[in-house]
């Protein structure tokens, strides 16, 4: 009786194995003993590994991509039947080809590892901020606000006042939408997770809002302080096109940024990210209070005032993020000037384990994929559509997430157990 | 038939990673109608034997037999399947629940009928054995003991011929254990296998017919319990012989560093959980606390620490003798309370959850306390990383290294990382809260040497803990507590183990039996008058 009770649950464990590895071609199953325990124990096991060298955690993560890739090739076959070498290649020139779309990924690059940058502190300290879309969004129009009422359309100030005024009401519209949060998880211990996300909405509201008031009901918006006889410029944030070597075009004074800039910014907010997250005392406080507000109670830290801080960072450097969109390339904005990156950044951050220099990484990774992506999508005219390449890219991202399983963990097989076994006995 | 152990491990290897070896070639029987003590130090590999046992871990080599068939253990259900059942540290119920609901719970209707059915079976297995259910008690109201007894009918209810009880007594009262083994005996009686996993040498020797013994993963032997003895055990499991009497050194000077005095405090949901509490501690003895779980032993060392609100006339004064000052530390915050210059050792029960950074290595821990010191935004790495490095040689703290995240040691090594870092406050208070519990002997020891010899430095020393054994042993003073209020303070030299048990149990104006001579022994002891004051007043209020 107890043998067959235990045979149901063994059975159930059987079939997800066999389906998965295949059955049947284990050395000496045809012995007696050894087949009468073939039909109990599952054929592998899931064993947590304590720790894996660097070399073979490299080869888990190419093994992925590699399997990733070929994946995708099949689908691209069967569905489309088009060559996958050759929508690989395409989407390596997504940012490699010229050196416009090389300058565009980098870029793409510096902003959403500006807005990484900007939810890692907070989810180190376990504050689950999905705001990040909407604070990037008020930076945004922050900047903008003061662009448009400073600048070409409003006071005419001169571009020593109109800039700085920029940056700061940049800084402070997104410092704003992250520490209401903050004070609101603070002190009477708000759902910080629906609390961000409602923001967004109320932020998307807002610059759509502007937008059509601005705009006066056109939705071509006209780069602001950039159009007319005798654009000022009062606001942007570029460097001379002489000294910018992301100028592809031949003006002197050309009508839009490079991207040099933006790219310098983000470099040493890396950095500093980096330095500030490992070495300051904010840092560890940090730190301690995302592993455990006891402990931070306990340590003498104020969980209050460390959840405040730490949000304003974080709303700052959204700030930051929205300002270069918006002064930075864009000098208009929209609902969508953020991209989504604020949520994508949490996946980036989290790929990367919190350590701003492998975010470098995960970030070239997903606009690497983005770019290639939409680079697909208008080679192949049509056979290809956006949706195509999104499923693809989804796909690869599984991969590379999936395999941290097989980091973690290790599958024991049985047929390996059972040879050991029975040495042992002999 | 009578030869087939109920359960056989026959050569059983566990390894985790390549490094670690849980278990080595492990054979042992069990058998029917037995109870079996498994003894061993921390990371003998006692718990990760029970486990594969249990469904939870899966064997990398070896045979577990059951009832001489062999057996594929591959989840806990397939373990039930065979009649095993493990009544874990931790009880796995859900507190909103009644007893039934988590008895019936993830059982299929077919197999366990509906609530009557399930209500009439358990009442046949408590009138069997002897235990306690109210069916209708939700798990939130009962107390540790009344968990314990409900997870191992829950157990029996599953048909388990073969129960395994991980630490069943660390949580209990001297009389809950007494009753504890009484149902085990009945089990026995009963035909059914019973393995104990515990610390408490002198419950193997009253309660298990054999005593099987790990080491370093390694099956040393199984002796026969009439024919061992504390000592005989010990010099197993440790390989060496020990020397096992706990130190209680006499010191003529003592001084008044701690005066606590109406002290209440309510817990989030408004109840009072610490209620009018007033003593002294004195710098060179160690004041032990004494008490069921939750009788308000957290709350009296964290509102001392600066962690726990306290209510209105609540009083916490420190003495600094040196500088004659005088400091009321409620109200204070941590941060404040160490600003005043006053050094509190404290180590909290919840050493992960509120002493230590998990997933920081040492020098990310020692750093805890003293990360704020210097004006520099930048933490200084040098002294902590210096005070861990010599925290783990001093305390021969087992760990890969110093940067090894804290979380990935063993559970003794963990309390070592956190006493290493208090005592190097050089406090002039110290309190620890259950600073042993599942510790192995060695390392309990280790930690009974510190605080002593903390207690000959001078400071004070607060000591709550549950082995009523030990505190008897280590203490100079024991304050028991009971229902959030002081039921007494004794004499450790004098005291009885009887006498604390049914103080924690019974205050004072609703039991009569509370012995009376305590108190007179109180005042004849060489302690201060002012400590015999605080005694007789606290006798008085609790028996008005």
């Amino acid at each position: 009786m107890i043998s067959m009770s235990v045979h149901t649950s063994e059975q159930l464990q059987r079939i997800s194995s066999e389906a998965e590895m295949g059955n049947g071609q284990r050395p000496g199953s045809g012995q007696k003993k050894s087949g009468r325990r073939n039909q109990k124990d599952p054929l592998f096991h899931i064993v947590k590994r304590t720790d894996i060298p660097m070399w073979k955690s490299l080869l888990i993560r190419a093994g992925a991509l590699i399997a990733a890739l070929v994946v995708c090739a099949v689908i691209i076959v069967v569905i489309t039947g088009e060559d996958p070498f050759e929508m690989y290649k395409h989407m390596f020139n997504g940012s490699f080809k010229t050196p416009k779309k090389f300058w565009g990924m980098l870029q793409e690059m510096a902003i959403l590892l500006c807005i990484s940058l900007a939810v890692t502190p907070a989810f180190k300290m376990r504050f689950w901020n999905i705001g990040a879309e909407g604070q990037v969004l008020m930076g945004g129009l922050g900047a903008l606000m003061a662009m448009k009422l400073l600048g070409d359309d409003g006071l005419r100030l001169p571009n020593a006042v109109v800039l700085p005024m920029t940056i700061i009401t940049a800084i402070l519209f997104g410092a704003l939408w992250a520490v209401v949060p903050a004070i609101f998880k603070a002190q009477w211990n708000t759902n910080e997770t629906l609390f961000t996300l409602m923001m967004n909405y109320i932020a998307i509201q807002i610059v759509r809002y502007i937008q059509i008031v601005w705009s006066g009901g056109s939705t071509a918006l006209r780069p602001i302080n950039g159009t007319g006889s005798d654009p000022s410029y009062a606001g942007w944030l570029r460097l001379p096109a002489q000294i910018d070597p992301s100028f592809t075009g031949s003006v002197v004074v050309p009508s839009s940024s490079g991207y040099l800039l933006n790219i310098l910014i983000v470099a040493a907010l890396t950095v500093m990210v980096f330095l500030y997250m490992r070495y300051t005392k904010q840092g560890y406080e940090l730190s301690v209070v995302g592993e455990s507000e006891n402990t931070a109670r306990y340590g003498g830290i104020s969980v209050k005032k460390v959840i405040i801080r730490t949000m304003l960072i974080s709303g700052v450097l959204c700030g930051i993020a929205g300002l270069l969109i918006v002064a930075g390339t864009d000098h208009i904005i929209n609902d969508g000037s953020a991209k989504g990156y604020g949520y994508t950044a949490i996946i980036v951050s989290w790929l990367a384990k919190f350590n701003p220099f492998y975010m470098v990484l995960t970030t070239f990774l997903v606009i690497f994929l983005k770019q290639g992506a939409s680079e697909l999508s208008t080679r192949t005219s049509g056979v290809i559509t956006d949706d195509f390449s999104n499923i693809l890219i989804a796909i690869i991202i599984l991969f590379i997430i999936g395999c941290e399983f097989f980091i973690n963990y290790q599958i024991k097989v049985r047929a390996r157990q059972q040879k050991s076994k029975e040495a042992a006995e002999s | 038939m009578q030869n087939i152990p109920a359960i056989r491990f026959e050569n059983i290897t566990k390894r985790f990673g390549n490094k670690v070896v849980a278990n080595k070639h492990v054979t042992m029987d069990i058998q029917k109608g037995e109870i079996m003590a498994l003894l061993g130090e921390n990371g003998s590999g006692k718990t990760t034997l029970m486990n594969m046992l249990s469904g939870i871990y899966r064997q990398d080599e070896g045979v577990i037999y059951i009832n001489g068939e062999e057996a594929h253990i591959n989840s806990p259900r397939d373990a039930y399947d065979l009649g095993v059942g493990m009544i874990h540290q931790h009880f796995k119920l859900v507190d909103v629940f009644t007893a039934i609901e988590n008895i019936a719970l993830g059982m299929d209707k077919k197999e366990s009928g509906g609530t009557k059915e399930i209500t009439e079976k358990v009442k046949a297995i408590c009138d069997k054995y002897g235990f306690d259910v109210d069916p209708k008690k939700k798990v939130y109201n009962m107390t540790v003991s009344e968990k314990q007894t409900l997870e191992i009918v829950k157990t029996l209810f599953r048909g388990a011929n073969m129960l395994i009880l991980d630490e069943p007594t660390a949580v209990l009262t001297p009389q809950e254990t007494d009753k504890l083994f009484a149902v085990m005996r009945n089990m026995k009686a009963d035909g059914k296998s019973i393995i104990i996993i515990t610390h408490k040498l002198n419950e193997v020797l009253a309660i298990s017919d054999r005593v099987a013994i790990l080491r370093k993963g390694e099956y040393i032997g199984t002796v026969l319990t009439a024919e061992a003895s504390v000592q005989s055990l010990t010099d197993m499991m440790v390989g060496e012989k020990v020397e096992l009497d706990i130190e209680r050194p006499d010191l003529e000077y003592k001084e008044k560093k701690l005066s606590v005095s109406h002290l209440s405090c309510r817990d989030k949901y408004g109840v009072t959980v610490l209620d009018d509490v007033s003593f002294d501690a004195y710098g060179g003895e160690i004041l032990g606390i004494a008490g069921i779980s939750g009788s308000g032993q957290k709350q009296l060392l964290e509102a001392i620490a600066g962690l726990q609100k306290t209510e209105k006339g609540s009083s916490i004064i420190y003495y600094d003798n040196s500088n004659h000052v005088e400091t009321e530390l409620t109200g204070l915050s941590v941060s404040e309370i160490k600003k005043m210059g006053v050094t509190l050792a404290f180590v909290p029960e919840d050493r992960l959850g509120m002493g230590l950074v998990g997933s920081m290595g040492m020098t990310g821990n020692m750093m805890l306390r003293s990360y704020k010191m210097g004006h520099s935004p930048f933490t200084d790495r040098n002294t902590p990383r210096d005070l861990a490095v010599k925290v783990k040689d001093e305390l021969e703290v087992v760990t890969p290294g110093i940067a090894t995240p804290v979380r990935k040691l063993s559970g003794g090594n963990v309390q070592k990382v956190l006493v290493g870092r208090e005592i190097a406050l050089e406090p002039s208070v110290m309190m620890a809260a259950y600073a042993v519990r599942g510790l192995d002997i060695n390392t309990s020891y280790t930690i009974y040497r510190l605080l002593n010899d903390q207690k000959k430095k001078g400071t004070a020393v607060i000591y709550v803990g549950e082995d009523l054994d030990v505190l008897l042993a280590l203490c100079d003073r024991i304050l028991v507590l009971c229902d959030g209020k002081v039921n007494g303070i004794v004499d450790g030299r004098t005291a009885t183990k009887e006498e604390v048990g049914l103080m924690m149990t019974h205050l004072a104006d609703d039991a009569s039996a509370v012995p009376h001579e305590s108190a007179q022994e109180q005042s004849d002891a060489s302690v201060q008058d002012a400590q015999a004051e605080t005694i007789q007043e606290t006798k008085e209020e609790g028996e008005k």
